[in-house]
Order: C-alpha cells, then structure tokens, then sequence
C-alpha cells in the first residue's frame, strides 16, 4: 500500500503543505478518498500483514484528520512539531489579563449565585473566547505568510489563555445547570 | 485473528448479516441481485426469539419453541441474556430482583447462569442463538456459513463487544466485523436512494437504547457522535407494566405470581400482548387467567403514556447530549430514522418528532432494518457493496489509572475507529521488571467510576535505574471498537511482551473448551438424533408386526416361522434401550428379514380379498 506510512506528519499525509490556514470542506474530502482506500473493510479477505498494515494507515488517518480539522488541536499539533511544550496548563497558572475575570467570577460563584449575573457572566466569557478565537485567526495567517517562530511564540500564549478561558464558561455553565 | 482463503474465481462463501437482538434476532444476505434478503427460518418467520431453553433429555431449543417454554418450563428458559453479556456478578447486584435467572457461584467476571443442569455464559446462549440463525442460512442458501457480521447497540463497551465476538466463535462462525446498531440501520435506510446530509438515527429496542448521528456524503456514512443506553428497552416498560399488574392483582395471588415462575411468565406475555396492542388501539386489556383465576384490567392508551413517560424521557436527554457532541443543531437534521420494536409506540414517535422537528422514517420494518444492514455491510466485506463506506465512532473515551485513582484519557469519545494512541511508560525503582497498566472506559475523572476493562502487565522489562526505561505503548481501538495493546522498548526497539488480564470476559483458554463443548454436544446431539429416529422406526415395525398377527396371514406360518419372528421382536426390543442406533437398525433389519413370508402371505390375502371385493385392512 503506498502512500501513507507512519513516521509522516498529518500534513503530508494528506497531501497538504504544513499551513495553519486549512480548508475543512477539501481536508474533508481528502479524508474520505484516503478511507475509501485504506479503510480495513477493504482488506478482509487479504493477507495478515495487509489487514494489519490497512488498521495502522487507517488509525493513523483518522487520528490525523481529528487534529488537523479542528484548528485549536491543529495549531497544538503545530506548536509540538515545532518543539514547543502544550502540556495542560496548571489551574494556578492564571494568564495575568484574566487575573480579574478569574477573581470576579469566583466572587461570584461564592455568593448565593444569581441568575442573571451568572448568565452575564457566561455572555462575557464567550465573548472573550469569540475574540481570542479571532485573534487566533490572524496569528495563523500570520504564521503561514512569515514561518516565523515568534508567531508560534504569540500562538501558545493566546492558546492558553482560551484554555483557561474555556474554564471560565465551563464553571459557569455548571452552576447555571 | 485466523487467515483466509484466496478466492480463485469460484463461488465465494456467502458472508451474513446477524442482528443479535435483547428479545430477536434475524439473519440476513446480500442477494443475487444486490438486494439485502432477511432469511426465514423452516417455518416461515424471519423472527427467531432470543429464548433458549433446555429440555428434560437435554436438548437445546431455540426461537419460538424456547418462547413457548417459558410458559411451561420457565426454570429451563432464558431469555433477554443480551442484557448480562460482558458483565458480572457485581454489576447486576442492583436489578437481581428483575433478573429471573439463577446465578451461579463463581460470577465476578463473567456471569455463570445455571439453566436446567447445565451452567451457561451469556455468550453460550448467544451462541445457541447464533447457531440456529446459521443453520436457518445454510437451508436457505444451500451451503456453509462461516463468516458474519454481527451487530452490537453502539454504546457497547469492550467487554461487551468482545463477549459478542465469542458468541460468534462458539457459534462456529467467524466474525469480521461488529457494526453497530444505529449505523447499520443507516446503512438499509441510505443504500438505495444515494442520501446525503445530516441523519439521527433513533433506536430503542427492548434491551438497550442508542442514539447516533451521521453525516452521508457520497456514499460515506460518517458517524458524527453516539450515545446510548445499554440497560434502557421495552423490557423496562414490560417490568413497569408487571409491577402495576401485580399491585393491581392484590397481595395473596400477587405472591404466588412472584414465586411461580411459570405465572409470571403468563403474566409478562400478557403485558406484553397489552403493550402491542396499544400502538394501534386507544385501549387494551392485561388478561390473565390460570387455573381458574382471572385478572382482567383496561388500559386506555393515555393512562399507558403517562406511566411510561419517564422511560420515554430517560432517551431524550442523550438525543440533546449527541447533538451537542456532533455539533450540530437540531435544524440540521435532514432525517430521522426509527429503528427498534419500541418505536412502534405512538408516544415514542410524538417524543422524537417533538425532539428533532422532523416527521421520522418508518418505511423499514423496525425489526428487520438492523439485519438488512448488517447484510450490506457484509456485502461491503465480500467486496460486492463498493461505492459504500462506514465511518464508525468509539461511544466511550479510553483511559489509563495514573496517580491518586485519576483517569488520563488516551482516545476521546466519539473518535472515528480505527482510532490509537500512545503513551510512554517508565520504571519507577531500580530494577523494576514490571509496569502495570490498568485501562478503564467512561467519561468520568476517577477510576472507580469508570469501568475497568483490563490491566497490561509490561513484563521483561531491561533491568536498569530508575527512570531510564522507556516502554512505548500503542492502544489501537479497531474498527470492531475492540482494544489492542502493543509494546515496544525505546531504546532496544523490541517488541516488549504484554500480558492481558480482562476485567470481565473469558479467557482465551475458556471461549476454546466452550468451542469443543459445543462441537461435543453437536455430535451428542446428533447421535441422540440417530437413536431417536431409529427407535420410531423400531416403534413402527413392532406396531406393524403385531397387527398382522390377528391376520390370518399368521396362521398360515409355520410353528418355526412364527417362533423366528417372535425371537426377532424380543431381540429388537431389547437393542431397543440401548444408546446405539446402529443396534437398532440391526435388529429392524433381522425382524425385517423374519417377516417377509408373512408380509408376502399377507399381500396375497390382500389380494383375494381384494378379488372377493371385501375392504382391505
């Protein structure tokens, strides 16, 4: 089976240049022609060693094509690749521009919670994840167009903070439930 | 896994569709003309109950005779088991009261259930049932069946899976494939007509609920999200209906019903034929009757809804939960296919139509959609279903035990299968041989609220400090959403040996010896067969032998010839009580041989009597 083998990057495994900026709708469709091709349905009656060469390629597609369609997991992709470290981020480590958020809100969930506030609240976090979402948007353009390792750098921070911001409309969605 | 043979141009070995359901079970094909066929059985049903019974000789019954059982032999007669395949004895400890089975000693991993004399697994009774779908195959097509398709509710966990695979293998057949419920249905409802969009299919059967959502796209079927409920079916509005009965019937005939089997089962057909009834009348009755008592009660169809309105519910909040894991709005469901015997309850096609704001599709048979498509996946497997592709997911997250109880996930939910992962592991003691890794499924953060399904055991690892080894592990769910584990040494690159120890499940050890049993009991089975018939040939012989000697024929033999034949009559009724079929025959044969003058002579009175014009005896 040619075409695919384990030691290449998701990238290349579906042909693509290693880009932050993708398009889902041709990923996808990239995805489905590779399955049709490689899939273990299409090698039951086939040897062994090509059943379980059919099950390793495909695994490998579908972890591949889970990481690159969704761009927060494709960006960490990237930033590991690059050598960067993206282990999960430790609750105490608060980005210091969301040290107040972080503090109002857990005033808030102290008090007997109040509906409205709380819903507020959750407003103002989605907002703020809508803008680091934006802002991610750039930052991958950007990264693309220059190959620029201080790029990455701002990437990781911005990630982070989306974490931790995620967090926040989380907690708040479990104490509106 | 076992190798195949080259196909050489000759006629391929058909591979079946098995739909291995709670209460039935149905096998289908890919017929000649590329149409899914649902196989009917000798006598003409399609529908083969999952209800295995045992004989007082021993014999094994499957299907609507096993059903029939339950109402005169209910201690020799199972059913439902689908419900306890890959559990144990500590998992069903909360519903033993609805479980009217006796469990055996010795059921931590594997439930041990003692039917008549005998001690069954839950995959042995699927067996049984799988055995009698594989004969119905073989009448139909005329030759050996040995490879299927099985299908398993979507939210079955490993052990689960892997106890139905074992059913398959006592069965005799080898399973290429498990497929899940809800994607197969897909699979019949999307064939012919080339769908595309966004589908949910909504299955409610009577053990187990599933809930799947699936995008097509030129002939992919791609799931995008599960979930389910694998103890949630009309069984619990059977067992709901039963309760109000009971209470309804009074204390002193109600306790008699709890402890008489046979009553309650009486009573379970009873609410059963009431619930049926509902789905197309405004009102039913739950009538009973037995040895001369009689419970007759109404049910109008709005007091029905309103006492199962909960159960209904208990599916709706995972129908909100798999849109919200696929992503997608409720707008965007283009359709809604209903598959299960359940939904063919009026209130359960308002709930979903409420729910997703689509009128769904009924067009398919409920009971039969889930084989059909198992049969086009099977047709996908031989190679004569090409432009079709199933894309299926993993219902529960992976994870391994680390530190303090806590669950690291390794492969997420809803993750396309083939799905893996890897880990790297290390020592944390000099010298250390070992790693154990323990693998649990579920959502949750700790260990103990996941279910365990099995500790890896690293063994031979290089002894060296603290910290230096470095063992990669690959965990590969495949795509019968079924765990492998391989091991390898980082720094040697050797394969490194794993030892499996499933938390629930047999062994490989076990699903062999219930192999050879079940080949035993088949040539048993056959030689009690053998004996069988030959002692109705015997039956008939000696019934025949002993008319004619009120002939006159008789009379007419001499002293010797009928002293012969009088020998030959008690040497046969002696080989008669034996176990050897072939002894009977013989001594058939030797009264056979002794009679011949006297059939003769009893033809030729025939004959005259016939030329008198008397009437022939």
């Amino acid at each position: 089976m040619p075409g695919v083998s384990s030691s290449q990057d998701y990238f290349s495994l579906f042909g693509l240049p290693r880009r932050l900026t993708l398009d889902v709708l041709d990923l996808q469709s990239r995805f489905y022609s590779l399955s049709r091709q490689f899939h273990p349905d299409r090698f039951v009656r086939s040897s062994i060693a090509e059943q379980q060469d059919a099950l390793d390629k495909t695994a490998l597609l579908n972890d591949g094509y889970r990481i690159l369609r969704d761009p927060i997991q494709r960006a960490e992709y990237m930033l590991s690749q690059a050598g960067f470290d993206i282990g999960e981020q430790r609750s105490k480590d608060v980005p210091p521009e969301l040290l107040e958020e972080v503090f109002e809100l857990n005033m808030l969930l102290e008090e007997t919670p109040d509906r409205a506030e709380l819903e507020d609240a959750g407003a103002k976090f989605r907002r703020m994840q809508d803008e680091t979402d934006e802002e991610l948007a750039s930052l991958f353009e950007r990264y693309d167009a220059t190959e620029d390792r201080n790029v990455l750098q701002s990437i990781r921070s911005v990630l982070n903070r989306r974490r931790y911001i995620q967090n926040l409309v989380r907690d708040v969605e479990k104490a509106l439930a | 896994m076992s190798t195949f043979q080259i196909d050489f141009g000759e006629q391929k070995s058909p591979v079946v569709g098995i739909d291995l359901g709670t209460t039935n079970s149905l096998v289908a094909v890919m017929g000649p003309t590329g149409q899914p066929e649902v196989i009917a059985g000798p006598d003409g049903s399609k529908i083969v109950p999952s209800v295995v019974s045992i004989t007082e000789s021993g014999e094994v019954l499957v299907g609507a005779f096993a059903r029939d059982a339950l109402l005169t032999h209910a201690d020799r007669t199972v059913y439902s088991t689908k419900r306890l395949m890959g559990r144990g004895s500590a998992d069903v400890q909360d519903e033993l009261s609805s479980i009217p089975f006796q469990i055996a000693e010795g059921s931590e991993s594997v439930l041990q259930l003692r039917v008549a004399d005998r001690i069954l697994t839950p995959p042995q009774i699927a067996a049984e049932v799988l055995k009698h779908l594989k004969a119905n195959a073989e009448l139909y097509l005329g030759q050996e069946v040995t490879q299927a398709v099985i299908t398993v509710p979507a939210y079955f966990n490993d052990a689960q899976r892997q106890a139905t695979k074992d059913a398959g293998r006592i069965a005799g057949l080898e399973v290429l494939r498990l497929v899940n419920e809800p994607t197969a249905a897909s699979l019949a409802y999307g064939l012919d007509k080339r769908k595309e969009g966004i589908v949910a299919v909504y299955d409610f059967g009577g053990g187990t609920f599933d809930i799947s959502i699936l995008k097509l796209h030129e002939g992919i079927f791609e799931v995008l999200a599960t979930r389910g409920d694998t103890r949630l079916g009309g069984d619990d509005i059977d067992d709901l209906l039963i309760r109000v009965a009971l209470e309804d019937i009074g204390s002193e005939w109600s306790e008699d019903i709890a402890r008489n089997s046979e009553l309650f089962q009486l009573l379970r057909r009873a609410v059963i034929r009431a619930k049926e009834e509902l789905s197309f009348m405004p009102a039913a009755f739950i009538d009973l009757e037995y040895r001369g008592r009689h419970y007759r009660r109404e049910l109008p169809r709005d007091l029905f809804e309103q006492l199962i309105t909960p159960i209904i519910d208990r599916t709706l909040a995972p129908c909100r939960e798999c849109l919200k894991d696929a992503g997608v709005d409720v707008a965007d469901i283009a359709e809604v296919v209903l598959v299960g015997g359940s939904t063919r309850i009026p209130l359960v096609r308002r709930a979903v139509e409420n729910l997703f704001r689509a009128r769904p599709h009924t067009e398919l048979n409920p009971d039969e959609v889930v084989a059909v498509g198992a049969a086009v996946q099977a047709g996908i497997l031989s190679g004569d279903v090409t432009d079709t592709l199933l894309l299926d997911v993993t219902p529960l997250s992976l994870g391994i035990e680390t530190m303090g109880g806590v669950v690291s996930k390794l492969v997420h939910r809803n993750s396309t299968i083939p799905a893996s992962a890897t880990e790297q592991f290390t020592t944390a003691v000099d010298g250390q041989r070992n790693v154990l890794i323990h693998v649990v499924q579920g959502e949750r953060e700790l260990v103990k609220d996941c279910r365990s399904l099995a500790r890896f055991d690293l063994k031979d690892i290089d002894p060296v400090p603290a910290g230096m080894a470095r063992v990669e592990v690959r965990f590969l769910i495949d795509a019968n959403g079924i765990l492998n584990v391989t091991a390898k040494d980082v720094r040697t690159g050797k394969e490194q040996s794993v030892d499996v120890k499933p938390s629930y499940g047999l062994s490989d050890e076990q699903v062999e010896a219930m192999i050879r049993e079940s080949y035993e009991r088949a040539e048993d089975d056959f030689r009690e067969r053998q004996v069988r018939e030959a002692r109705v040939e015997a039956d008939s012989i000696l019934a025949a032998t002993e008319k004619a000697k009120a002939n006159d024929a008789w009379f007419s033999l001499s002293e010797e010839e009928r002293q012969n034949i009088d020998i030959a009559i008690n040497k046969l009724l002696v080989a008669y009580n034996s176990d050897d079929h072939t002894l009977i025959r013989d001594h058939i044969d030797n009264l056979n041989a002794a009679t011949i003058k006297l059939a003769e002579n009893m033809m030729n009175t025939a004959v005259r009597g016939a030329l008198k014009g008397t009437k022939i005896e």
